[in-house]
């Protein structure tokens, strides 16, 4: 447990200490802020026109933040997440490699799983930051509307999930290659395929199509998104996130060998 | 304290080490002398356990490399040729790092660090960032992470490579001083240097031990001859059939130079001076003797004899030794 919490703050320190942290952090900032401002407005004129709609015929049909805003909200975070996590995941193993430290993480009394745990819990700290950086836009939902906070934590709980995703498989490329840029290009290439693989579902009912859209990560984000904490999407992202981190755990050692 | 039994490793179809056996007592140093691509490095990245082996046996402190992993690597410390280091910790966070993954106990890490440092020698440079340093210091803040966590075994690839005079000097010192408590086992590929530290030399050359012995033992038992190289004008053949008649000759080599002129190479027995009889048979025999002198056989010349023998004495007649520039 120690020895995972040393590399975890270590990466930690090492995602702070340069730019990229910064960058990732203000990129992220700046979309969300767009997002958050594009969908409010959106939001606030079907607001008024359900008014006027109101006013004419006496009756308001219900307007509910949680689907309108949040929703919505939520399924772009994934998307924007989809693109940064490679800048987050590919100077884990990359640069360690590049470097030569590698060999006195591999020759300190540290097993392998505790490596990839400390990366992969650092990664997951920035993430976490990364999704924090919503929470003054959602807590200003609370202030002058009434959203409903448990579909909210059910949402930012399938982020948390989907994120994870990102980070094992990122973090998977990034032991290919001794190239941060190969490693960050990796998995950026099949984090697009794995999305794409979700648009192909919805214009193809064929068994392919259905077998896709389950694959897809993002498909099963929309219940949680909506607030549902369905158990199969639960289980096949904490499969997900496992297999990434088993697959990690087998190339470092399968490079030890070769090497 | 180290046993090796039988240790080969192969990249691929590349045998890097071949059916190696040693063993290293402790708080002895071990110098491992070799050309570059000898397998040194290998040989010291399956003792740290960086490498497992592909064949063979290997002991650190009584714990199997294989088996024991975590054992060995708590006991042993490391430092590769390019000391991996964290360019963009300071010095202090650097230490602090590598004391806490190599299990140092939190409450003694602060005296840990200290200590490193003031055995490295970097207690000047304590709070400054490491890419900001010159390679010796860098090498040393690898020296002081190497010792953090006080390890019986020490394994130091070339740790004098790239440093300055002075600093080659303190490192040596600093070296020897750690002998005793620890075990030591350093490379290199420069003699004087395993000469200056170490208790007793290997001599490895493409995967296998060609020597073993005390750096003055190994000085003595090579140089039972003496070498005098001639510059003859004359014809090559008819030239080197007239040298080797001379008494103490054992062997002689020649290079072609320009101009008709042939370099030989001359080994002798040692203690007899038979430079007289070498300069008369070139001269009697009419042809210029433009040049001859002795070549003092220099560590150099033994590590050469050592790591191509077999070639030099394969082909026969080709340059043998070219240590002495």
């Amino acid at each position: 447990m120690r020895n995972i919490w040393t590399i975890a703050r270590k990466e930690m320190n090492a995602y702070f200490r340069s730019p990229i942290a910064y960058i990732v952090m203000t990129v992220f900032a700046v979309i969300f802020g767009f997002f958050f401002y594009s969908i409010l407005s959106l939001f606030m004129r079907q607001v008024f026109a359900q008014a006027q709609y109101a006013q004419m015929y006496g009756q308001m049909p219900p307007m509910n933040v949680n689907e309108m805003v949040i929703r919505p909200l939520l399924m772009n975070v994934s998307v924007v997440s989809l693109f940064l996590v490679p800048m987050i995941t590919m100077r884990l193993f990359a640069e360690e490699k590049k470097t030569g430290t590698i060999e006195l993480l591999m020759t300190s009394p540290v097993t392998d799983l505790q490596l990839i745990f400390g990366k992969f819990l650092a990664a997951f700290m920035l993430y976490a930051v990364l999704l924090g950086l919503t929470l003054p836009c959602i807590l200003a939902l609370f202030r002058y509307g009434n959203p409903d906070w448990r579909p909210l934590l059910a949402g930012y709980l399938g982020q948390l999930l989907i994120g994870s995703c990102f980070l094992s498989f990122g973090l998977l490329l990034s032991t290919f290659t001794r190239n941060q840029l190969v490693a960050g290009s990796l998995t950026f290439g099949f984090f697009l395929i794995l999305w794409v693989l979700d648009w192909t579902s919805e214009y193809s009912s064929s068994q392919v199509g259905q077998i896709a859209s389950y694959l897809s990560l993002t498909t099963h984000i929309e219940n949680f998104s909506k607030g549902v904490i369905d158990l199969k999407d639960a289980v096949y992202y904490l499969s997900v996130i496992g297999l990434g981190l088993f697959l990690t755990a087998r190339s470092v050692e399968y490079q030890r060998w070769r090497a | 304290m180290i046993e090796v039994h039988g240790l080969t490793k192969r990249y691929g179809r590349t045998v890097a080490v071949d059916d190696l056996h040693f063993s290293v007592r402790k708080g002895e140093i071990l110098g491992f002398l070799g050309p570059n691509g000898a397998g040194k490095t290998t040989t010291m990245r399956v003792l740290t356990g960086f490498l497992p082996p592909t064949l063979g046996k290997v002991t650190v402190a009584g714990y199997d490399v294989m088996q024991d992993p975590l054992e060995v690597k708590r006991r042993t410390g490391y430092l590769p040729e390019t000391p991996p280091l964290y360019t963009d910790m300071r010095v202090d966070e650097m230490l602090a790092f590598a004391g806490r993954i190599k299990g140092v106990p939190r409450r003694d890490l602060k005296e840990r660090i200290e200590q490193a440092a003031e055995k490295a020698a970097i207690s000047d440079v304590r709070s400054k960032i490491v890419g900001h340093l010159s390679k010796g210091y860098r090498q040393r803040v690898g020296m002081a992470a190497a010792l953090i966590h006080n390890p019986e075994v020490l394994v130091l690839d070339e740790p004098t490579a790239g440093l300055d005079p002075k600093q080659i000097i303190e490192t040596r010192r600093l070296i020897k001083s750690l002998a005793g408590d620890h075990t030591i086992i350093l490379s290199t590929h420069i003699l004087p240097e395993a000469a200056h530290t170490c208790g007793r030399v290997m001599i490895i050359n493409a995967g296998k031990l060609v020597a073993e012995d005390t750096p003055a033992n190994l000085t003595a038992r090579l140089q039972g001859y003496e070498t005098m190289k001639l510059l003859v004008e004359g014809p090559e053949a008819a030239a080197r059939e007239r040298l080797s008649r001379v008494i103490g000759v054992s062997q002689v080599s020649a290079i072609p130079a320009d101009d008709g002129r042939v370099e030989f190479s001359v080994q002798m027995a040692k203690g007899r001076d038979s430079r007289k009889e070498l300069a008369r048979s070139i001269v009697e025999s009419g042809w210029g003797l433009l040049e001859l002198r002795p070549v003092g056989l220099s560590l150099e010349d033994i590590f050469l004899k050592l790591t191509t023998t077999d070639e030099a004495e394969e082909s026969a007649g080709s340059p043998e030794t070219e240590g002495n520039e």
